[in-house]
């Protein structure tokens, strides 16, 4: 099994990400989940949302508590949060960020795979705005192989319509090829 | 529609349950406490997907109203709520059930009131536990799906004619994306015909429902209520063994899990059932002899099925989701206890209340919950509840 955790902030997508990427799961025919962290919805107080993916029926009603994964949407939750909470040796933590992997300090003791990308300049240029959710999930399908992008391409466009979800799936895909992840 | 599998959040399959099952009416209050099963409803009735009449009432105690109204005519009804909704349905909650009206609520369980609060436990549907309604509890977006169907299969039985709730976890469920199976038409067809009631209202044959009772016939009256529920029973079971017959998944009144040689169990109900199998997979990996018991029907209360689930156990450990202030502990360890007053060999019970207003309650705390509830049992401290998880 495979846990996965989003923090974003309220307006960004995180939870939209999950559940993406639970429906592409799904529909490859694996089992997944993809909920978030249940309270006042509001616009841009930090939000978590988790996901789960597995080969066989997950039996787990409870947040994710060391994740395998982890997605951090918007860079200034970094002074906030510490995202790496739970994770262990292996991890692979995704952040939208200009660093480079090896530019990125996290709390020693553990080795990380820390992937990087600039997403809100691709969505930006992309989307028209620093919308990141979906980027982000390019690099999330490049660094894990967890899904394809051809999984991911139906749930997009049911989820944000034709015109919408195709420039997502570019700002995806741009994602995808201009990734950097580390050792 | 044909039988597919979708990954799919647990409200919206419920609502597309509801429409498959062909309702003719649907009444509800749109604002909090509420969830997206009603709210996708009132998008399949506007897009012409469902023939039905959607009313959007004032309140919860309309809404039931409008229920008992529509089931009075013979019409196929459906609500949902929680929490303060259901608190100020109650009044008419009771009525629906004393007027032996079929109807299905999908109840997404979630605390009272106050402090103000909007998360998950089962604080709403105890306050209606003795209301005379058959419910169900749930632990996964497929059995709401499914519990639809055998909830009208069951609720407008000629033998029954008591509304039926089904008791989902809020958010835990009413918020999650999983996978859910959908059968085709072709196959909730077969299951459940339309509705033809007998004694339904109609101008060429006037009855009267919901009459006036003197003492005389007021404790009758209860009696038969009483009785109906015991009589739904046997129709409950066959129902959801016909559902079984049909799409490959039983349910059972009590469910186990790992039972059959653990010296102990713990006891759930509703979604905890299934991490608490997690937990005790685990558990058995490392020698511990421990199983699941599952409260799937609540009311009727399946006395022998539940005394037979646990028959040799030595002991209980019962996780309860709600308070009875002042009282004996949790609710469902206050009937188990009940179950087995007085019987020879009886297991100890060991009360924990857990998950209140949606505390998480991850594995390592149903882990902790299972040691520790056994480590007590073993030393007989059997009296009470313990609140899990307390600060300070």
């Amino acid at each position: 099994m495979l846990e996965i955790r989003l923090h974003g902030r309220g307006g960004q997508g995180a939870v939209t990400s999950a559940e993406l990427i639970a429906i592409a799961a799904i529909n490859k025919g694996n089992f997944a989940q993809a909920f978030p962290s249940f309270g006042p919805e509001r616009r841009g107080a930090p939000v978590v949302a988790f996901c789960r993916v597995d080969d066989r029926k997950i039996n787990i009603r409870a947040k994710v508590y060391e994740p395998d994964v982890v997605i951090v949407l918007d860079p200034g939750l970094l002074s906030l949060l510490d995202p790496t909470e739970g994770m262990g040796d292996g991890g692979i933590l995704i952040l939208n960020t200009k660093k480079k992997p090896q530019e990125v300090v996290t709390a020693p003791g553990r080795s990380l795979k820390v992937v990087t990308m600039d997403a809100n300049t691709i969505a930006t240029e992309e989307l028209g705005r620093p919308i990141v959710n979906t980027t982000m999930l390019g690099g999330f399908i490049r660094a894990t192989g967890l899904i394809g992008i051809d999984d991911i391409k139906e749930p997009l466009l049911e989820r944000f319509g034709k015109k919408l979800g195709e420039r997502n799936l570019k700002a995806m895909e741009r994602a995808y090829q201009e990734v950097s992840i580390g050792e | 529609m044909a039988r597919t599998r979708k990954g799919i959040e647990v409200s919206i399959a419920m609502a597309d349950a509801v429409a498959q099952a062909n309702v003719d009416v649907i009444a509800a209050y749109p604002i909090t406490p509420q969830t997206h099963i009603v709210e996708h409803l009132s998008e399949i009735v506007a897009n012409g997907e469902l023939d039905a009449e959607y009313v959007p009432v004032e309140s919860e105690h309309s809404a039931m109203s409008v229920c008992c109204g529509s089931s009075a005519v013979g019409a196929r009804t459906f609500t949902s709520t929680s929490s303060q909704g259901l608190a100020l349905m109650a009044e008419i909650f009771y009525i629906a059930a004393s007027m032996r009206l079929p109807m299905v609520m999908a109840l997404a369980n979630r605390s009272l009131s106050g402090p103000l609060s909007i998360w998950n436990d089962h604080t709403d549907t105890m306050m209606v536990r003795d209301a005379g309604w058959i419910h169900v509890f749930v632990e996964n977006g497929q059995e709401c799906y499914d519990n639809v169907f055998c909830g009208y299969r069951i609720s407008e039985d000629p033998s029954v004619m008591l509304p039926l709730a089904v008791n989902l976890d809020g958010f835990i469920l009413t918020h999650m994306i999983e996978p859910v199976i959908y059968e085709d038409n072709e196959t909730i067809r077969k299951y459940l015909p339309d509705v033809r009631m007998k004694n339904a209202l109609h101008p060429d044959n006037p009855v009267s429902m919901g009459c006036f009772a003197m003492p005389e016939i007021y404790t009758e009256a209860q009696m038969g209520r009483e009785q109906g529920l015991l009589d739904a029973y046997p129709v409950i079971v066959k129902a959801w063994k016909e559902w079984g017959d049909l799409t490959g998944r039983y349910y059972r009144p009590i469910e186990t899990y790992r039972t059959e040689d653990a010296e102990y169990c713990i006891v759930t109900m509703g979604s905890y059932g299934e991490t608490a199998m997690e937990v005790v997979d685990a558990l058995r990996e490392e020698g511990e002899k421990v199983g699941v018991v599952k409260i799937r029907l609540w009311r009727p209360f399946p006395f022998e099925d539940f005394r037979s689930a646990v028959e040799g156990k030595k002991s209980l450990i019962v996780v309860d989701r709600a308070i009875s202030f002042g009282g004996p502990g949790g609710p469902v360890a206050l009937e188990l206890r009940s179950a087995l007053y007085g019987r020879p060999n009886a297991p100890a019970i060991v009360n924990y209340v857990a998950g209140l207003a949606g505390r998480d309650v991850a594995r390592s705390d149903f882990r902790k919950i299972i040691l520790e509830g056994k480590a007590k049992a073993s030393k007989g401290e059997t009296e009470g509840f313990t609140l899990y998880g307390l600060r300070g």
